[in-house]
């Protein structure tokens, strides 16, 4: 088969020529096989004692069914096929009522919650949902519903990820609050537990409560104890917010953060909510600037790729690492946010030559492996859509900053840095395993 | 099958299966959806990512697009990136919300072609079809487009053979067609075009030069007859899976090539005598001939196949069944001694003192999941496979 030659050229920006927040033009869209990222099957499985229901088009059906699969969790997950005939007959509804009572009835023990996730198709149709989770709940007065969303066509009014993260909450109910008790929410892995959000209140006697971290339906549920909610990744505000408007738990939203200055900012606003003793930032930073120092030693002169996958702060990260000695080569990013508007400033000015690579644009498929080198050097990749395309067996591998945080997350991550450095991992096998940290 | 399902998977879905099918083809193939196909295909359905590039990608369909019906958008965004790629050809596939909201692909392919002048394939396909029927339609609207009139045998004097219906989605790539392609070598044919895996287009275009056809999955068959309507070329149904099976199959060829007729090679095969009772779920054609590989060895009293596409049983023998629902299936698998079948199957499998489950797994079905166990069947490599799970037993 002949190989597929093109030229770089609008998929990759130095920085100092990129826009903001589009540094790229939009058109077709390639989809690299890296999948650690989690998608809505992966978060929905989360809620402890919990069954999913996907109804959607065959199409549509395969992609969710493997992913359970994959995870080894298809005794709680199922199916409702829609076919053209659903479409043209306008039976919606029945066929998801029907649907979801003849699998319900086939269990010999009903799940405690169901979540009915439905597809684009739905909402365009107009579909009576409300109707639809009404029938269910009389129907089953002991299995809670709640409604989940497969509905990438509308994602730019809502992703389904940001819906997905909001729903995972949607079944707490209300209950007394407790003062003493804090929730971090949003995040698909649980915070490591020396992270500075996460360590510092327990240390003082909160409790921290995580999704991730339940294993049965009761303590999700007291989840809804907490004062508060702590949330940490852009995708994960609407859960803090909706939370706040319908049980009363403050929302408390401290982003995840490269920048000294953010993090203490954040660990203030964290200390005078839940009243905590002074942190000690001075301490904590010297150990971050030791901990970059040893990996910078490490890594030398060794080219370091950053992906939009790894994290949420992708810029704030090279920026970090640029300011500590390291050869950052290239950011894997196709768009941009209101929080990367710092970092992205400050580096236009001061590493300009920082190039940009598109993911998704249509030749970043026939480039990737071949950015940004075409010689055999040693890169160091930070996330795995980077190491993909980098085509490097020297990476980190985490996805949504990996359960780090604050100035314990940089510590750790310059360690895992030096890690990856010193051992080739198998990246093609362990890339296209969906959901980082939750099946492989 | 049944709409609900309760604990099986789903086999993948015709958009898919135009992607695989034009994979290898040179073309730029576009899936008109918001994200979710090209996850799918990707992750699940294309094992050739990483050893071969292509130009597969999706037109990231939007809800004010679907809304305002902005078409023009997805014929800029082809237009825009086929002009910076060039690719031999391109098509267009449709999911769910096209169809809804009627996206008329033929029309929108047309205004492609006329303002990029590479030839474009609009393909109807809407998500809520098996797989089959996308590889059917993207091989039959390439033959339509690119198949020439027929040009004189090659000098070798062997005979020259399409193969029909090949497809990592159905014969994964684990070693499946090159043992394929070695058999029809050794049998004295020459392998003129094979769609779509190891060939490329202009061997495609070129079709109408062999003499017999080999559909060896459901979705050659309705190239064969298109090809038989325009060329004259008789058709084989069957794959040459087994010892026995490829000299039948080899036979048949040989009846089909001799008097221009076309066959399905185990049509008439039949359980004799006494033995165990087998039961094989799969694609028609791959697994109605694993089927009669398996008779032809004896000791088998019965073996039927059950194939999960109702739209294709026209290709079942006489003691084989269309699946309806999961119900089905647990009933057909509580009546057989041995189970050949995806691994996810399993799940309704009861184990017993006399019975087995063989995992015979199926990309189409399971996607990358179990890849590496994927047998290589053809010819002998069939005994060897079945010398493991008899060992196993």
């Amino acid at each position: 088969m002949e190989i597929i030659k093109v030229n770089a050229e609008g998929a990759q920006v130095r920085i100092a020529d990129a826009s903001f927040p589009q540094p790229f033009a939009s058109g077709l869209e390639y989809g690299a096989p890296a999948r650690g990222p989690w998608n809505i099957v992966h978060l929905g499985m989360l809620i402890p004692e919990s069954h999913q229901i996907f109804v959607c088009a065959q199409g549509c059906l395969r992609g969710v069914v493997l992913t359970a699969a994959e995870m080894g969790a298809l005794d709680r997950f199922s199916t409702v096929a829609i076919e053209e005939s659903n479409v043209l007959s306008g039976n919606m509804e029945d066929q998801i009522i029907d649907g979801v009572s003849q699998i319900l009835q086939e269990m010999d023990n009903p799940p405690r919650a169901v979540l009915v996730y439905t597809s684009c198709i739905h909402h365009f149709m107009a579909c009576d949902l409300p109707l639809v989770y009404q029938t269910l709940r009389q129907k089953f007065p002991h299995i809670d519903f709640t409604d989940c969303y497969m509905t990438p066509t509308f994602r730019q009014t809502i992703s389904p990820d940001v819906l997905m993260r909001r729903q995972m909450y949607s079944l707490l109910k209300p209950l007394p609050l407790e003062e003493n008790r804090i929730n971090i929410i949003g995040s698909a892995l649980p915070m490591l537990a020396e992270a500075d959000i996460k360590a510092w209140p327990q240390k003082n006697g909160y409790f921290v409560g995580e999704l991730a971290n339940c294993r049965i339906y009761e303590q999700y549920l007291d989840m809804a104890r907490a004062a508060w909610n702590i949330s940490f990744i852009p995708a994960a505000k609407a859960a803090g917010e909706e939370l706040e408007k319908r049980l009363g738990q403050k929302h408390l939203y401290l982003p995840l953060s490269y920048d000294y200055r953010e993090i203490e900012e954040c660990l203030g606003k964290l200390g005078e909510a839940l009243h905590l003793p002074a942190f000690d930032t001075a301490g904590k930073i010297r150990q971050a600037e030791h901990a970059l120092e040893a990996a910078a030693k490490a890594v030398g002169d060794t080219p370091v790729v950053i992906d939009y996958t790894a994290t949420t702060r992708p810029l704030g990260l090279a920026r970090l690492l640029l300011q500590h000695g390291f050869r950052v080569a290239g950011v894997y990013v196709d768009a941009l946010s209101g929080e990367d508007r710092a970092d992205f400033d400050w580096l236009q000015k001061e590493a300009g030559d920082l190039p940009l690579y598109a993911t998704v644009h249509a030749k970043s498929g026939l480039l990737a492996r071949r950015q940004p080198r075409e010689s055999e050097e040693k890169v160091l990749a930070i996330g795995q859509k980077a190491a993909y395309f980098a085509n490097t067996p020297y990476f980190v591998n985490l996805v949504e900053g990996g359960g780090l945080y604050g100035f314990d997350g940089i510590v750790k991550l310059a360690a895992w840095m030096i890690e990856a450095m010193l051992h080739e991992k198998d990246t093609r096998e362990i890339i296209q395993v969906k959901g980082w940290g939750c099946c492989g | 099958m049944n709409q609900a399902t309760r604990l099986l998977s789903t086999y993948t879905a015709d958009v898919s299966g135009v992607c695989s099918a034009l994979y290898e083809l040179g073309g730029l193939t576009v899936m008109h959806d918001a994200s979710g196909c090209n996850s799918t295909y990707n992750t699940h359905d294309e094992p050739r990512w990483y050893d071969r590039p292509s130009m597969v990608y999706i037109s990231a369909l939007k809800e004010i697009d679907a809304i305002m019906g902005a078409d023009d958008k997805l014929i800029g965004d082809i237009v825009a990136a086929a002009r910076q790629l060039q690719p031999r050809f391109i098509a267009i596939a449709g999911s769910p919300i096209p169809m809804l909201i009627g996206t008329d692909f033929t029309a929108v392919a047309l205004e492609i072609e006329n303002q990029c002048g590479i030839p474009t394939l609009g393909l109807a396909t809407n998500g809520m079809h098996e797989y089959l029927s996308g590889i059917s339609m993207a091989f039959t609207a390439l033959a339509r487009r690119f198949c020439r009139p027929a040009q004189p045998a090659s000098g070798s004097g062997r005979p020259l053979v399409n193969i029909l219906g090949a497809t990592p989605l159905d014969f994964s790539v684990t070693g499946n067609i090159e043992a394929l392609h070695e058999a029809f070598r050794q049998r004295g044919y020459e392998i003129n075009s094979c769609w779509a895996m190891n060939s490329d287009l202009d061997q495609l275009a070129n079709a109408g030069a062999a003499q017999v056809n080999a559909v060896i999955s459901s979705a050659g068959l309705a190239l064969a007859q298109w090809l038989q309507e325009q060329y004259g070329t008789p058709y084989l149904v069957g794959v040459p899976w087994g010892r026995l099976g490829a000299a039948a199959y080899f036979d048949a060829l040989r009846q089909a090539l001799h008097d221009g007729s076309s066959a399905c090679f185990y049509s008439g095969l039949s359980g004799q005598g006494s033995g165990k009772q087998g039961l094989i779920i799969g694609e028609a054609v791959t697994a109605a001939s694993l089927k009669a590989a398996l008779l032809l060895q004896g000791g088998w009293s019965r073996i039927q196949t059950a194939c999960p596409f109702r739209d294709y049983a026209s290709l079942l023998g006489p003691d084989d069944i269309a699946l309806e629902d999961e119900k089905q299936i647990r009933q057909l698998m509580e009546e057989a001694d041995v189970i050949i079948a995806d691994p996810i199957y399993r799940r309704f499998f009861k184990n017993g003192k006399q019975r087995q489950f063989v995992d015979w797994p199926h990309e189409a079905y399971s996607g990358r999941i179990y890849r590496r166990q994927i047998p290589v069947c053809i010819e002998e490599h069939l005994d060897l496979w079945q010398k493991g799970w008899l060992k196993e037993k």
